[in-house]
């Protein structure tokens, strides 16, 4: 059976139909989750999308770190679920204390919306499994606050545990160490920068975040207890 | 009574404290916005203007029986949602509130 990805929404998120898109694509069936919502039942996976949660006012996630669908975020991934927070969803998942570090205003001071080059660090998270090192993908990034940051404890740690997911090829914002994603100590739970699903059709000139969404879907089919997506139409 | 006493760990007339709660970047954290403000001041005339820190500042009126809880208290609101600890560190001061909400809200 196709995995089932739950698509969290807050007010203020504007990129969950995309990821709905991108994901149902490549053969998974997918739902939004209203923001009030306090249970994942039935989801295999789940993904917090980018946009603008409750204005971003305070800083971005800080307050959607109290929405009810977050605690069930946080006990969704205590339990192993695969999880995934794309730009405003990582900023969400570092206030909510999922992930460590936090997102800081870009270096330049500048809103960015371009293309990128990533270059995959780990494949020990559920956005990279089966994916080699140093692999290469052109993927927008859409943000302001994408400075990612954290003490020197924690990037040691990150460092030292494979847990950096994945970094820009190129400086684009100031994120120490080139950091554009990152993972929990059990891989499960991500957060990046970069829009994968905004790279998921040539018609974007990328499709290359079919790679990351693809290596998703299928940690969400295991994590089911189903079959990998790999022979599916679309892949 | 505070207000002919002017005692400042007692509830003003206004029936309690106001706080105000600084945020701003840990020492060390680099500060785009304060440094661009830096380099502006320049053309201000101002060229003897160092260490520009960019932040925020949160007032509110809190209902505490004396200054200390309204300091504890302010403090748990600015560490625990004013401030992100990771990059981030706050002030607290309270005082004595010279008038409620209701007189200091125009309606």
């Amino acid at each position: 059976m196709a995995p089932r990805i739950g698509v969290v929404v807050y007010p203020g998120t504007n990129c969950e139909h995309d990821v709905v898109r991108a994901v149902e694509q490549l053969g998974a069936s997918a739902g939004l989750v209203w923001h009030t919502t306090p249970s994942l039942a039935g989801y295999d996976a789940v993904v917090l999308p980018g946009g603008f949660a409750h204005g971003d006012y305070l800083r971005p996630g800080a307050l959607a770190r109290f929405a009810p669908v977050t605690a069930a975020v946080a006990e969704f991934a205590a339990a192993g679920g695969p999880v995934v927070g794309i730009c405003n969803g990582f900023q969400v998942l570092t206030e909510a204390g999922l992930l460590p570090g936090a997102l800081q205003k870009n270096r330049g001071l500048r809103f960015i919306c371009e293309t990128v080059e990533i270059e995959v660090s780990s494949a020990g998270s559920v956005l990279t499994a089966g994916m080699a090192p140093g692999t290469r993908l052109r993927i927008p990034i859409n943000h302001f606050e994408g400075n990612y940051t954290c003490d020197g404890q924690t990037l040691a740690e990150l460092r030292g545990q494979d847990r950096i997911v994945v970094r820009y090829v190129d400086e684009v914002n100031g994120s120490i160490d080139r950091i554009a994603g990152i993972c929990n100590s059990g891989g499960n739970v991500v957060g990046l920068m970069p829009h994968p699903e905004r790279a998921s059709d040539p018609l974007l000139g990328s499709e290359d975040g079919n790679a990351l969404l693809g290596a998703f879907l299928d940690a969400a089919s295991r994590a089911s207890g189903g079959s990998s997506l790999a022979g599916a139409p679309g892949r | 009574m505070s207000a002919l006493t002017g005692d400042p760990a007692a509830p003003g007339p206004g029936g309690g404290f106001d706080a105000v709660v600084e945020v701003r970047l840990r020492a060390g954290i680099a500060d785009p916005e304060g440094a661009t403000i830096e380099r502006a001041l320049p053309a201000l005339g101002f060229t003897g203007v160092t260490g520009v820190r960019a932040g925020k500042s949160f007032r509110f009126h809190l209902d505490a029986p004396d200054a200390e809880t309204a300091s504890a208290q302010a403090a748990t609101v600015a560490d625990r949602l004013l401030a992100n600890p990771v990059i981030e560190e706050s002030t607290v001061t309270v005082t004595p509130s010279p008038a409620g909400p209701a007189a200091r809200t125009p309606s």
